[in-house]
């Protein structure tokens, strides 16, 4: 066994090793998102009403542009994945940061969704916009809706991280092949943060719209 | 502590700097480092539990005022269950054991197991500022409304640092999982695996799995906190029950996280000590699976009094019962690894064997809270205050204490003595026995947990109880004593004090640095000790003056 390589036997095993982990993370965060959703689940029947009167007042447009955006974000980064699998080097940075710079595009327009959302006193609390009945199932919505977002905001300010991280690596590494698996087990973590936006968006802004 | 001939080679000694224990990627160092950490934490519960006993020892109340008292429980309950219990045996056993177990370098992520380290430290002490700035009267289990709308303490930190330490739990799940897959020695297949080593499985299992959902928990909850609006809000029409689903759908599987890693000590301690193979192994090994597996089903005995419906609890409570079929197995496999051994009452031993008894009444309690009819009378009673310390106590402290003693020696290269650690076995037993067992009969009679007073007909008992506690105390100061007496004055180890089988007695006490001289090459089952007697026989007669 090669002493700089402990605790592997090999480089391979060592990437091997990095994928399987990546994979049992994203089991541990499909759980926390799952709670989430538990919250969807209840609600969207308990208080149905509301809740479908806070889902007609978020942006679609925006949304829609968001989901457009972060799909095609994964697909590039795929480019990335394939460039560094075929030896490309150098076709590994301009796919990367397109994909970091698509995320990025995504939390720009999403900050200002909030901005609108914000003056239309959509925040959950004492001046809340939407009134009578149907208030306190949207507020719920509401409540639900902040939280998602930032802590899906969250997710993809760390994909992001890790993208430019990929980047870095690749070009310090001085002429010699950089592991494939690398830039692997980050597109594994940034497609999961698309799949949980993939999911979001219906229940964000189409479930009970019509 | 005195560094021994040769000693430069250990992982103790190898760089006795600071910076390289703070920096350590080893996975032996950073057990130790949690060891240091959880004991504080330890000590912290301990003195809490210690003034609550204090305090109940007249029916008025001796000590502190109400509102006090409750944030004296509230606490302990914190204190042990998530800087304690949680990491216990895993974090530092675990750490120390799994990649000498499986006989590799180090875990499969090092520097991740060094991050989750800091983040445990960061979260203690997130907690305990939090504790010590006010503190707060939720109990544990941080109910809603309480938690965000009534409460007068300080929630925030407390729930910040209790989620914090849910990642390093989750990052040392990851951890060990993904090393025992990919980094057994060659050989090593999963049915030679020691049974300790499934247990950590079955537990990294529940930490990977169910400590997320209380992560979003906690960031529902502290969102509702701070903005005293959001999901669980009754004056929204929110639903406090969602609450307490969500928190006991990680917290019931964290039950199983304090008491699995106790079991896998148990099968370790008990085959070594009766010098037989665990009777069972394969069944015993998936009993800890499905332990875990069943665990994610029976949260729902936590609320059959909240108003959940008659059928969901119904469902709840047969499905509760089934938990305790693998348990049971447990328990009689270890009888029947005893049955016809030859058994050494050393002092793991002793503490295993204390683990078999309360464990059982423990199990056997918790079928009185699973089944509908007397829960309703026992819940909120100090009957279930004393069950599942019954489990925690009885069980995972005694078989934390029981690992602690029978890996001592390869830990530390020293021997502790055996006259003082059977001593501080029997002080537990005894000791716990008189705390707890009065509390059984103080719940049968409707004493209600978590109050301040108690009318004075239930006095005689608790001063039992209080007076059981003073000598529990001793049974946890004695070990910290002695242990310590043992780093600098105990007798050298030898590299297989016990003629136990496992690879981590195969290499020196304590290991050097790079785990193994020679990467290790497994060619026999689990606990197999005519294998062992042979290859010894075989060094004796290759070295005639060792």
């Amino acid at each position: 066994m090669a002493e700089h390589l402990a605790p592997y036997d090999t480089p391979l095993h060592r990437d091997e090793t990095a994928v399987a982990g990546m994979w049992l993370f994203l089991a541990s965060e499909v759980l926390l998102f799952g709670g989430l959703f538990l919250v969807v689940l209840v609600y969207s029947h308990t208080h149905a009403a509301g809740w479908a009167a806070g889902v007609r007042h978020t942006n679609l447009a925006i949304g829609s542009v968001n989901t457009l955006l972060l799909i095609s974000s994964s697909a590039i980064y795929t480019l990335a994945t394939e460039a560094a699998r075929q030896g490309h080097e150098r076709r590994i940075i301009p796919a990367a940061l397109g994909a970091a710079g698509m995320g990025m595009t995504f939390l720009v327009l999403k900050g200002w969704e909030w901005r609108l959302e914000f003056r239309e006193h959509l925040f959950p609390g004492p001046d809340f916009a939407i009134s009578g009945p149907e208030a306190g199932g949207a507020q719920l919505f509401y409540s639900f809706y902040f939280l998602a977002t930032a802590l899906h905001g969250l997710h993809m300010l760390v994909g992001i991280g890790l993208i430019v991280w990929v980047c870095y690596r690749v070009r310090t590494h001085g002429g010699r092949p950089v592991s494939p698996m690398v830039v692997d087990v980050v597109g594994l973590y940034w497609s999961f943060v698309d799949l949980v936006w993939i999911l979001l968006f219906p229940v964000l802004y189409l479930i009970g719209r019509a | 502590m005195a560094p021994m001939p040769g000693s430069e080679r250990n992982y103790l000694w190898q760089d006795g700097t600071v910076r390289s224990w703070l920096l350590t990627t080893d996975h032996k160092r950073i057990a130790l480092l949690y060891m240091a950490s959880i004991t504080v934490f330890f000590v912290l519960g301990g003195i809490a539990a210690a003034l609550i006993r204090l305090h109940l020892i007249v029916p008025t109340g001796a000590i502190v005022s109400d509102e006090t008292y409750s944030r004296l429980f509230t606490l302990h309950g914190i204190v042990m269950v998530w800087l304690f219990l949680v990491p216990s045996i895993p974090v530092t056993l675990g750490n120390f054991l799994v990649p000498l177990m499986l006989g590799a370098r180090d875990l499969a992520f090092p520097r991740l197991n060094l991050l989750s380290w800091y983040l445990f430290v960061m979260a203690g002490m997130l907690v305990v500022y939090g504790l010590f700035r006010g503190g707060l009267e939720t109990g544990w289990t941080f109910y809603t409304p309480l938690s965000t709308d009534y409460t007068q303490g300080r929630v925030l930190p407390v729930v910040a640092g209790v989620f914090l330490s849910g990642f390093s739990s989750i990052a040392t799940g990851v951890n060990f999982i993904i090393s025992i897959h990919q980094l057994r020695a060659p050989g090593m297949t999963w049915y030679r695996l020691p049974l300790m080593l499934w247990a950590l499985y079955a537990t990294s299992v529940i930490f990977v799995l169910a400590t997320p959902v209380l992560g979003i928990t906690l960031l529902l909850l502290g969102f509702e906190h701070f903005f005293h609006v959001g999901v669980f809000d009754p004056a929204l029409g929110g639903d406090p029950l969602l609450f307490q689903h969500l928190f006991w759908f990680y917290s019931h599987p964290a039950v199983y996280i304090m008491i699995l890693p106790g079991m896998g000590v148990v099968s370790e301690v008990v085959s070594t000590f009766c010098h037989k193979p665990v009777f069972g192994y394969r069944f015993v090994a998936w009993s800890s699976i499905s332990i875990a597996a069943i665990g994610f089903l029976v949260w729902g005995h936590h609320m059959f009094v909240a108003g959940t419906s008659l059928y969901a609890a119904v469902v709840f409570s047969m499905l509760s019962f089934l938990v305790s079929v693998p348990s049971a197995i447990k328990v009689f496999n270890w009888l029947g690894t005893m049955h016809g051994g030859a058994i050494r009452l050393d002092t793991p031993m002793l503490y295993a064997m204390g683990f078999i008894g309360l464990f059982t009444v423990g199990g056997l309690t918790g079928l009185f809270l699973a089944s509908l009819a007397s829960d309703v009378h026992l819940t909120q009673t100090y009957f279930v205050v004393a069950h599942f310390h019954y489990i925690m106590v009885g069980g995972m402290v005694s078989a934390y204490f029981a690992g602690l003693h029978y890996w001592w020696p390869k830990i530390t290269g020293r021997m502790y003595p055996e006259m003082w650690g059977r001593t501080a076995a029997a002080l537990l037993f005894f000791g716990f026995n008189l705390t707890f067992f009065p509390q059984f009969l103080l719940g049968y009679e409707g004493m209600p947990r978590r109050y301040a007073t108690y009318p004075a007909q239930f006095q005689v008992l608790n001063v039992l109880s209080s007076a059981g506690a003073s000598i529990l105390a001793l049974a946890y100061v004695l070990p910290l004593v002695y242990f310590t007496w043992s780093l600098f004055r105990g007798a050298r180890a030898t590299d297989n004090p016990w003629q136990a089988t496992g690879l981590e007695w195969r290499t020196s006490s304590p290991p050097p640095t790079e785990n193994f001289a020679q990467a290790p090459i497994v060619t026999h089952e689990a606990y197999d000790y005519a294998a062992l007697a042979q290859a010894e026989d075989a060094t004796r007669r290759e070295t005639p003056h060792g």
